[in-house]
Parts: structure tokens; C-alpha cells; sequence
């Protein structure tokens, strides 16, 4: 039996997960799980979908082998190249299945909340193609480091609202989707950016994408003829981690998953409640929501979906933690030694593998790249003042 | 057994009367005085919310109240520790996200509220399925739990959020967050008309209800009102004088409108 979990109608991963939403929102959640049951085993709607993700967003996306890195830190490593998805990381995934949920079921408007932007940028591509009408919530912080996200979730017609409140970053931008649900739940879809939020959001944002890990399991095999010693993925919300987990959590892959110090729901934090989930979360000795402080937008979040608080708690897989300073070197170093620019959230991923490399001589390495650092090079070049 | 809370508002209701419910951001500065003018000026029972970092059923007044009182060092402990000092003479309900109940843990906390002289509480973050081990402890420990009844609600599930209510039900008066509207929303009426046809437990209209007006039409279909946003915003800008004056407003147009 497999240990990917497919919740009951608890939504419960383990002890984690859940379904904690004001009464209001719960005929919504109880409406989309069953049209999300009902889509996902309609093969029209997975044609449709697959076509989209095929001829859309670029799928499959391709493994690359990192020659000059492998070599510099004595491990085989290939990357997933989800950087090279069409708006720029594994984000599309979700929000193709989402807005075509939607679409399905006869909502006219989805609401997104953002972090880094991409989830943000997808979403508006996504309502731009299938011809919804998208407002995306962003953090007043987020906004001001990630300017040029922002301006392409305009050009692409989304209306881009900054959040004022608690800490003015993702987990605020969290709450203001949800007050927005709240209000406009008969028209409007909540597309939910990460395996995170109230049940059936965790189960179904991973199912859509675990595309990532069944085809990075099948290339692997075609590259190296067996499964790899280490999968590696950044985790915030844990969405692109969940997806390449997927394809590897029933063979003997080390599953490793890299918070950021300042965000670390799994080794620093509690089970606790919010945003409709019962996770691991940073909070204070009354149950206070705490502040997440990381130099990536992406996983500047004190929670984590539900079924990576599962698989921590039945050790199934690994959360260490990696510092800014890390972080800043590891995305300096992908970008010096292979010519690939990575999203500050992937530098996490590449910042533990080469701290950790001297522990995995001669190990075969799979790193989700789950995005790419064209939005980040404004940030970094106020960072790295020598070179800019 | 009925409880304090429901005891008291049935007397209301029973005498031919409205009841109101005020909503007193706990730990906001000079929020016991509230509380008091609250109780003076005919409040039949007082909602006091316990401020958390992630208020997702509230608008932006509740909201800019519970950060002060965060950033002012308010936690569930010091609020009931004055809460426990009160002495209002009226029943006391606690609003908090579940996430306060949850990390205290449920017995402690039914047992917390039962020490501050609390009667009930109200988790709207906390709908029926989840709410079993809260409601045991609650019910364990004579706290009533109050639950919400969503205009979203299909038919099925109303008497099953009735039955387990107790206090009264609170009838949420609109598709949104807590704050003041120009006009009281058709479903709040709708709703209430509802959940009165299945249950015989006190209604009251919550969400929505801003000024005395407001209060009385949705009493004609319900029990009474819970007002939050419009005593906090008073609370905000004008202290308990301002609080003690909106109540006894409301108060009065309740008690001469003939039902």
C-alpha cells in the first residue's frame, strides 16, 4: 500500500489536515471536493487538462543532469527542470487544474493569494486563457520585493490588491483570499496556491502536482536506471516538494524537504490551527500565529500543508532548515556553476545539498528547480552590491 | 440542563422582549469600561473576543482593534483574569479562533472559562464536523458553545448546527466578515426565518447589524442582534461613553418597537 494518502471525507492526513473554516465556507469545500472527485475521474477533464499542461505550459519538463556541479561537490545531481514551465515554475500545474475546476464548476471569478508572485502570475495567466476574472491578494512587503510580479499579474489583467494587515506578507495574503471567499463564495473560486488551506485543497493541489514526481520518476530511471538517493525540494506551503515527493514515496529515496530558519514550521513549530488546516505551525505560547522571516518571499510562511506535518510525524521525510546567508551562496553558486538562475525559494533546495554534499559522497542527488530567479535578480542585486 | 446564557435571553424572550448582544474587543485599552457601559445600558448578554493574529471571519475594524490589543500584551490569561474581576451581572461569551482553544487545550480551556465566570463561547472557525472534542470538553465543564448558522447552509444541515448549539444559534446576517453595511442584507432576515422554523432555541442575528434601525428589522424575524463592529468602531473612537450611549440607543428602539 502506498503511503501517499488519500484522505476520507475528514480530510485528514494522520492527525493533520482538516477542514477548520467559518461555517459559511464549509457547502463550498464540502461543493469542490466532490466536483474535484468527479473531475479527476473523468477522463475528458484529464484530456483536457493534459492537453493544456502539454501544449500550454510545456510539459514534460525536462531533468538536467549538472555535470560541473556533481563534480565540484562529489554527488550525482540532476535537477527537475520546473523552471522551464511556461510563467516560470511548477506553479502553472495547480492553477491550469484549478481555473479548469472552476471553469467546470460555473464559477465566473477565482481569487488567489501570493507570496513571491508566482502562484499570482499563474493564476492571472491561467484566468487570462480560460476567461475568468482573477484578483490576486499580495503582502504590502511582498509587493514592494517582487514589483515586476506584480506588474505582470496586471499586464496580464488580474487586479492586484496589497494587504495591509499582521505581518503584510503571505500569510496575510492567506487570510484576505479567505475574507474575500467569505464574501463572494456563490461566483467565486478559491484557487489556493499550496498543499495547504482547508480540505480538499492539500489532497488536490498535491494531485495536481504530482505530475512532477511521476515524471521525474520515470526520467530518473531512464538516466540512472533506478530511483535517486535523495529528493530535495524547498518547502513554504510544500506544494513543488509534495509534487516531486509524490513520485518517490514508495521507493527508497531519502525524501528531504528545506525550510528556511526563519519559516520552519516542522522542526520549529507546533500542530496548531489556521488557514482551515491542522499543521505544524511557528506560534507563540497562546497559540499567536508567528511572523515567518525569510529572504524568499515564496516561503516567508509560519505553517505547512498538512501531509508533509504527516510525513514528518511518521518519518517519512526529512525538514532541515537552511539560513539567508545559505540561501544567498547556493544561488549564487547554480547560477555560477551550471548558467541556471534559480528562484531564491530553489537556492534553499540547492543551499542544503551543498552544505549536506560532504555526507553524500558518490550519492545520486534529484533537486526539484521548481522555479526560476528572473523575479528575484531585483532583490539579489540590492544583496550582492559588489557585483551590481 | 440550559445554561446561564440561554436561560437569560429565553427571559427576555419570554417577556415579550429583544435581546442584545454587544461584541467588546477583550484587551483593547479601556475595554473593562466598555464592558461595564455595555451591562448598564442593556445588554442581556456581552460577546468579549479574545484577539488572535489570523481573525479570518473579521473586517477591518475588529481587526485594527484586536492588533492594538495584541500590541498593548493582551492574552487569553490576562483577559480572563479580568474578566473574573467583572461582575456585570449578565452572562459573558467568548469569542475566539480555534486556534486559542486548541493550543491551550480543551479541557484546560473550558476550565479556564469556567474559573473567569464565562458562560459561553463562540469558535467561528470551528464548524460541526470539527467541533466534537471542543464541544465535549465545553459540555463537560457547563460552558455553552454557540454555533453559527451560514446563509450557505443547505436544508440538511441546519437542524444538525441547531441541535448542537447552545446558548442560541447565531444566524450569520450576510456572505462576509464582521463590519458595518449601510443596509442590513435580505438573507440575514432569510436566514433567521430559517432557522426559527426548526429549532427552539434562541435566534439571534449577528454580522451586518450596524445601528438601531438595522437591530430592529432583524428582530422582527429574530430573537435579537449581535452587534460587533459598530460598538468597536464607537469603542475605537469615542471610549465606553461613546459604547454606553450606542447600547442604551439600540436598547431603547428595541424595547419600543411593538413585535
Amino acid at each position: 500500500m502506498s503511503i501517499l494518502q488519500t484522505p476520507g471525507s475528514d480530510g485528514r492526513f494522520g492527525e493533520f489536515g482538516g477542514r477548520f473554516v467559518p461555517e459559511t465556507l464549509v457547502p463550498a469545500c464540502q461543493e469542490l471536493e466532490a466536483a474535484f472527485a468527479d473531475a479527476w475521474n473523468d477522463p475528458l477533464f484529464r484530456a483536457d487538462l493534459d492537453q493544456l499542461l502539454r501544449e500550454y505550459a510545456g510539459r514534460p519538463s525536462m531533468i538536467t543532469e549538472c555535470h560541473n556541479l556533481s563534480e565540484q561537490l562529489g554527488i550525482r545531481l540532476f535537477l527537475k527542470r520546473e523552471d522551464l514551465n511556461h510563467t516560470g515554475s511548477h506553479k502553472i500545474n495547480n492553477v491550469l487544474g484549478q481555473v479548469l475546476l472552476a471553469k467546470r464548476m460555473g464559477k465566473k471569478r477565482i481569487v488567489a493569494e501570493t507570496g513571491a508572485g508566482q502562484h499570482g502570475v499563474a493564476s492571472a495567466t491561467a484566468a487570462a486563457l480560460l476567461g475568468l476574472e482573477c484578483k490576486v491578494y499580495m503582502g504590502e512587503v511582498d509587493v514592494a520585493r517582487q514589483e515586476l510580479n506584480v506588474f505582470r499579474m496586471r499586464l496580464l489583467g488580474a487586479e492586484v490588491e496589497g494587504v495591509t494587515s499582521g505581518s503584510r506578507t503571505l500569510k496575510d495574503a492567506v487570510n484576505e483570499a479567505m475574507r474575500d471567499w467569505v464574501a463572494s463564495v456563490e461566483t467565486t473560486h478559491y484557487c489556493l496556491g499550496s498543499v495547504m488551506g482547508p480540505h480538499p485543497y492539500p489532497f488536490m493541489v498535491r494531485q495536481f502536482h504530482r505530475v512532477i514526481g511521476d515524471e521525474a520518476c520515470e526520467q530518473m530511471n531512464d538516466a540512472t536506471g533506478t530511483s535517486p538517493d535523495f529528493v530535495v525540494a524547498c518547502v513554504g506551503g510544500g506544494s513543488n516538494a509534495m509534487g516531486i515527493f509524490s513520485g518517490f514515496i514508495d521507493t527508497p529515496a531519502r525524501l528531504i524537504g528545506v525550510e528556511p530558519a526563519g519559516g520552519a514550521a516542522v522542526s520549529r513549530g507546533q500542530p496548531g490551527v489556521v488557514h482551515g488546516m491542522k499543521s505544524f505551525l511557528m506560534q507563540d505560547e497562546y497559540g499567536q500565529v508567528a511572523e515567518a522571516h525569510s529572504i524568499s518571499a515564496g516561503l516567508d510562511y509560519p505553517g505547512v500543508g498538512p501531509e508533509h506535518s504527516y510525513l514528518a510525524s511518521i518519518g517519512r521525510a526529512e525538514y532541515p532548515t537552511v539560513t539567508d546567508d545559505e540561501v544567498i551562496a547556493g544561488f549564487q553558486l547554480m547560477s555560477r556553476a551550471e548558467g541556471i538562475i534559480p528562484a531564491l525559494e530553489c537556492a534553499h533546495a540547492m543551499a542544503w545539498i551543498s552544505r549536506e554534499a560532504k555526507n553524500m559522497q558518490g550519492k545520486t542527488v534529484l533537486m526539484n528547480l521548481s522555479g526560476r530567479g528572473d523575479k528575484d535578480v531585483g532583490q539579489m542585486m540590492s544583496i550582492l552590491k559588489d557585483l551590481a | 440542563m440550559t445554561g446561564r446564557l440561554e436561560a437569560t435571553l429565553r427571559s427576555r424572550i419570554d417577556g415579550g422582549g429583544k435581546c442584545l448582544v454587544p461584541y467588546i474587543t477583550g484587551g483593547y485599552p479601556g475595554w473593562v469600561d466598555a464592558v461595564r457601559a455595555c451591562a448598564a445600558n442593556g445588554a442581556d448578554a456581552i460577546e468579549i473576543g479574545i484577539p488572535f493574529s489570523d481573525p479570518v471571519m473579521d473586517g477591518p475594524v475588529i481587526q485594527q482593534a484586536s492588533q492594538i490589543a495584541l500590541e498593548a500584551g493582551a492574552t487569553p490569561i490576562s483577559i480572563f483574569q479580568e474578566i473574573r474581576n467583572l461582575d456585570v451581572g449578565i452572562p459573558l461569551a467568548v469569542m475566539c479562533y480555534y486556534n486559542t482553544v486548541f493550543h491551550a487545550g480543551h479541557e484546560r480551556f473550558a476550565n479556564d472559562l469556567v474559573a473567569a465566570g464565562v458562560s459561553a463561547a463562540i469558535v467561528p472557525d470551528l464548524p460541526l464536523e470539527e467541533a466534537g472534542e471542543w464541544c465535549a470538553a465545553a459540555d463537560a465543564a457547563g460552558i455553552e458553545t454557540v454555533m453559527l448558522a451560514a446563509p450557505t447552509a443547505p436544508d440538511d444541515r441546519l437542524p444538525r448546527v441547531a441541535e448542537r448549539a447552545r446558548g442560541f444559534v447565531y444566524s450569520v446576517g450576510l456572505l462576509g466578515v464582521t463590519g458595518e453595511r449601510a443596509e442590513l442584507a435580505l438573507t440575514a432576515t432569510v436566514l433567521a426565518a430559517r432557522v426559527k422554523k426548526i429549532t427552539n432555541k434562541p435566534v439571534l442575528i449577528g454580522v451586518g447589524v450596524s445601528n438601531a434601525a438595522q437591530a430592529v428589522e432583524a428582530s422582527r424575524v429574530a430573537d435579537g442582534v449581535i452587534m460587533g463592529a459598530s460598538v468597536v468602531h464607537r469603542m475605537i473612537d469615542g471610549g465606553s461613553e461613546a459604547v454606553g450611549l450606542f447600547v442604551a440607543e439600540v436598547r431603547s428602539a428595541l424595547d419600543g418597537a411593538t413585535w
